[in-house]
């Protein structure tokens, strides 16, 4: 069976400012949503707090403990947690105040003797997370290293093995991905766990494999087409490509969706966070990686002085932004 | 040309022999991370200040009592913070002496200060400092070990953790009461015995009565639950007034044990060291008639008089219960935290919740490997399956060898399983449809699937290192459960190299070796 009855040939750069557009309207929706709710959601890992998760013998609902914690002290947060028949209930608790002495567990403590005074006894702690602001902010820290880390990693190595050129496109590619997930993330109610950090993390490196197969493919393309233009190859590279990116998303979505469905409560924020990813990240491939590296490039030819390639890599890419627009508004 | 083949196919399944070797039987081969086997996780940060507060005070004492045998008077000698001695009112004509003296006693650890006269300052050296904190660190870990380790937990572990050297990481698998676990290890236990010089009495006010509202210099006053037996005060708080000097402390414990008392009530008995029953000894020898008041953190259990000289054992006495006692015999046999310990994080997995996540893990994998194996025969046909054998032997390999070098499984680890799966087909996908692509140019089935494995090798190797990289950070930035996941995925992604290039390659070339094929089921 074949995807495409014979080789694709889809002009995706021809659509590459559409698809631009589309990733800023995605972007610019989560920005907005971030901005009405007044920050990222952080879940306990970074903001500190107390999360206890209970399991009630009968099925009880959000308001009910809610009244019964009325005596607990600050902004309580109820919700129903995992499937519909599982009776259990998520108390989230806000931080404290500096951790002194035993304050780190007074809330959950003080939920449960809440619980029992109202006469709600017949219940079970199924789990419970408390973070102290310390844990909160070196998380937060060690969450941004590691992103910033991983980028240059990223950057180096694949424009060690292709082209510098190459290594941005895959960055801003990896970044929108980032960004779309993030907004994603928003826009549905996840918060920011651990969890979805490493999704977000592994995401990625998923989103650089995308990529480096195209890259792939257009230097080989390029020891055999030389006298092709540039632009004109990588679209043909993508076309080549095409069946083997849209199938192994195709396949990649199934393990993750399996994931999402049948993976437990936990891993909710996890699975959500891989399939925007896995979806983005074909997206990005297809639309923005190789772009990136074409304007990089074509800015490169179209200036020809001796500039260090860094430099030129970052100084072109804006300026050839610019003569683009140009080009393509007269 | 078929011998190659041979060797190959044997490496396959000698591969695919060890892994399950490794793995079998999985309950006790695979090491389960806390998420999935219930338990509790905590990071302690020991108040390292305490430490330094004690050892400061210690030597301000020890030259108290040098300046008292040399007849040096001096208004007061305070800790004023956990690393500063301020001695005041030094004497004039007495000052050389006394600038001797407190080198012979301080110069070793603390630094002299210019002050005002008569007024010295004694601030305890930076390397001096961050040995003792380093020291109380290590101190507490030991102990916070031995009690752990009292408490009967299965594979627990205690270690230094995090930047800035004074947090420990507590875990304890399987535990269900929790609130008790941390009862014990946080329980400072510092027991020291200090013979009583006035007491008990209602309120401080009515303890200095005698000394004109003043504390002698060498005393200090502890509280305490007074004794219901006691003649004068009822129950309540009583308040004592015993010299400073402990006269023996939990470090001279030989052992305790849970025991009765006289009136069958759950106590706590101890005996000494050899050093401990000597100083106990001349401490009760010289003392009788006096009480002896048994303090531990802070406040007085008991005070028992001192009948007759005694050197082997003591016992505490209160209201215990039984398993009261038997924790703090527990906790003293550990002897006693040099500083206090603070939480700053705790996670507890309740054990439902553990065997849940395992089967939501499982059922997710199960699920995944299916709906990929349904793809991948429907559009792939016959090779589908070569697919499918090359993705299952993936994982089989994969959870052997995490199984080999004891690796932990997590909740996080199990959904790197599942992408596993996908990295997998992802793999097999490249190859054949570049195999797919190399038939429609017509070479020949044979030198069609060759010609694909070579052209996607650089590509395999490419991706793969790209997302080890991620992984890497991963694993930095992780702790506990995502790192877990960082492992998996590692693992996972060099097995699948092997199992991607060599396996499926091996699959194709038996079965195309046989005979003469004009057409790949592909």
């Amino acid at each position: 069976m074949s995807l495409f009855q014979k080789q694709p040939n889809f002009n995706f750069l021809a659509w590459r400012w559409q698809a631009l557009t589309l990733s800023l309207a995605l972007i610019i929706a989560g920005v907005a949503v971030l901005v009405t709710r007044g920050g990222l959601p952080l879940g306990i890992d970074f903001s500190g707090g107390t999360l206890v998760v209970l399991e009630f013998s009968g099925s009880t609902s959000e308001d009910t403990v809610r009244e019964a914690l009325v005596s607990v002290e600050g902004e309580k947060i109820v919700q129903q947690y995992g499937g519909v028949d599982a009776n259990q209930i998520m108390v989230r608790l806000p931080q404290t105040g500096p951790e002194v002495g035993t304050s780190l567990e007074d809330g959950a403590r003080a939920v449960r003797t809440a619980l029992n005074e109202s006469g709600m006894t017949d219940f079970e702690v199924v789990s419970q997370e408390l973070v102290g602001p310390v844990i909160g902010q070196e998380l937060r820290q060690r969450g941004i290293q590691a992103f910033v880390f991983a980028m240059l990693g990223i950057l180096v190595y694949v424009g060690f093995r292709f082209r510098f050129s190459f290594g941005i496109g895959a960055i801003v590619a990896v970044a929108h991905d980032i960004f779309v997930t993030v907004s994603m993330l928003m826009f549905f109610g996840y918060e920011l766990s651990l969890n979805v950090v490493a999704a977000m993390l592994t995401i990625t490196g998923y989103s650089v494999n995308d990529s480096i197969v195209v890259f792939d493919r257009v230097r080989e393309n390029l020891r055999k087409m030389r006298r092709d233009r540039f632009d004109e190859l990588v679209n043909t590279s993508i076309n080549q490509t095409l069946a083997r990116t849209l199938i192994t998303s195709g396949t990649t979505g199934f393990a993750v969706f399996a994931l999402y469905i049948f993976g437990g409560e936990v891993l909710k924020g996890f699975a959500f966070t891989m399939i925007v990813g896995v979806i983005s990240g074909t997206y990005s491939t297809i639309f923005i990686a190789a772009s990136i590296a074409i304007f990089i490039t074509q800015g490169r030819n179209n200036r020809n002085q001796s500039v260090p390639l860094a430099q030129k890599a970052s100084k072109v890419q804006s300026k050839s932004k610019r003569r683009t627009r140009k080009a393509n508004a007269s | 040309m078929s011998k190659n083949i041979q060797w190959k196919v044997l490496t396959v399944i000698g591969v695919t022999v060890l892994s399950v070797l490794a793995l079998y039987p999985p309950q006790e081969k695979i090491r389960l991370g806390l998420d999935l086997e219930g338990g509790v996780h905590m990071v302690l940060r020991v108040q390292t200040d305490d430490a330094l507060q004690v050892e400061t005070e210690t030597a301000g004492e020890q030259l108290r009592e040098q300046l008292d045998l040399q007849g040096i008077v001096i208004a007061s000698v305070t800790a004023t913070d956990s690393t500063t001695i301020r001695i005041e009112g030094v004497p004039q004509d007495r000052d050389a002496e006394f600038r001797q003296t407190a080198e012979d006693q301080l110069s070793a650890n603390y630094d002299r200060q210019t002050g005002s006269p008569g007024i010295y300052n004694y601030v305890m050296r930076a390397p001096v400092e961050s040995t003792y904190r380093d020291e109380s660190v290590r101190q507490a870990l030991q102990t916070i070990e031995r009690r752990v380790n009292e408490l009967g937990v299965a594979e627990p572990i205690v270690a230094p953790y995090g930047v800035g050297g004074d947090q420990i990481l507590v875990q304890l698998p399987g535990v269900s009461d929790v609130d008790r676990a941390k009862e014990i290890i946080r329980n400072t236990a510092l027991l020291e015995l200090k013979i009583v010089e006035d007491g008990p009495a209602g309120s401080r006010e009515d303890l200095l009565a005698t000394r004109s509202g003043v504390i002698p210099p060498d005393m200090e006053i502890v509280s305490g639950i007074s004794d219901s037996l006691n003649s004068s005060a009822s129950v309540g708080t009583s308040y004592y007034l015993v010299r400073r000097v402990a006269a023996v402390t939990g470090r001279d414990l030989r052992n305790a044990r849970s025991s009765l008392d006289e009136f069958n009530q759950p106590a706590v008995s101890f005996s000494f060291n050899r050093d401990g029953a000597r100083k106990f000894g001349d401490v009760t020898g010289n003392n009788i008639g006096r009480s002896l008041a048994v303090i531990l953190d802070g406040r007085v259990q008991t005070a028992p008089t001192i009948q007759s000289r005694i050197t082997d054992e003591g016992r505490i006495t209160g209201n215990f219960s039984q398993q009261e006692a038997a924790d703090l015999s527990l906790v003293l046999r550990s002897g006693a935290l040099p500083a206090s310990l603070t939480y700053l994080e705790e996670r507890t997995v309740g054990p439902t919740l553990g065997a849940d996540s395992i089967e939501a893990g499982v059922a997710a994998s199960v699920a995944g490997l299916l709906a990929v194996a349904i793809f991948m025969l429907a559009y792939y046909r016959l090779s589908g399956i070569n697919a499918v054998v090359a993705v299952a032997m993936n994982l089989l390999i994969l959870m052997g060898f995490m199984a080999y070098v004891d690796a932990v499984l997590t909740l996080p680890g199990i959904a790197g399983l599942i992408l596993t799966i996908g990295i997998g087909v992802d793999s097999n996908v490249l190859i054949f449809e570049r195999i797919k692509e190399e038939l429609r140019s017509e070479k020949g089935v044979r030198a069609a699937v060759a010609s694909g494995f070579d052209r996607v090798l650089l590509t395999i190797l490419d991706t793969h290192v790209a997302s080890l990289i991620a992984a890497a950070f991963l694993f930095q930035f992780g702790s506990g459960p995502i790192r877990g996941f960082a492992t998996t995925l590692a693992i996972g992604l060099i097995s699948n190299v092997f199992t991607a290039m060599f396996v499926s390659r091996t699959i194709f070339e038996t079965l195309l070796s046989r005979r003469r094929v004009n057409t790949l089921s592909i």
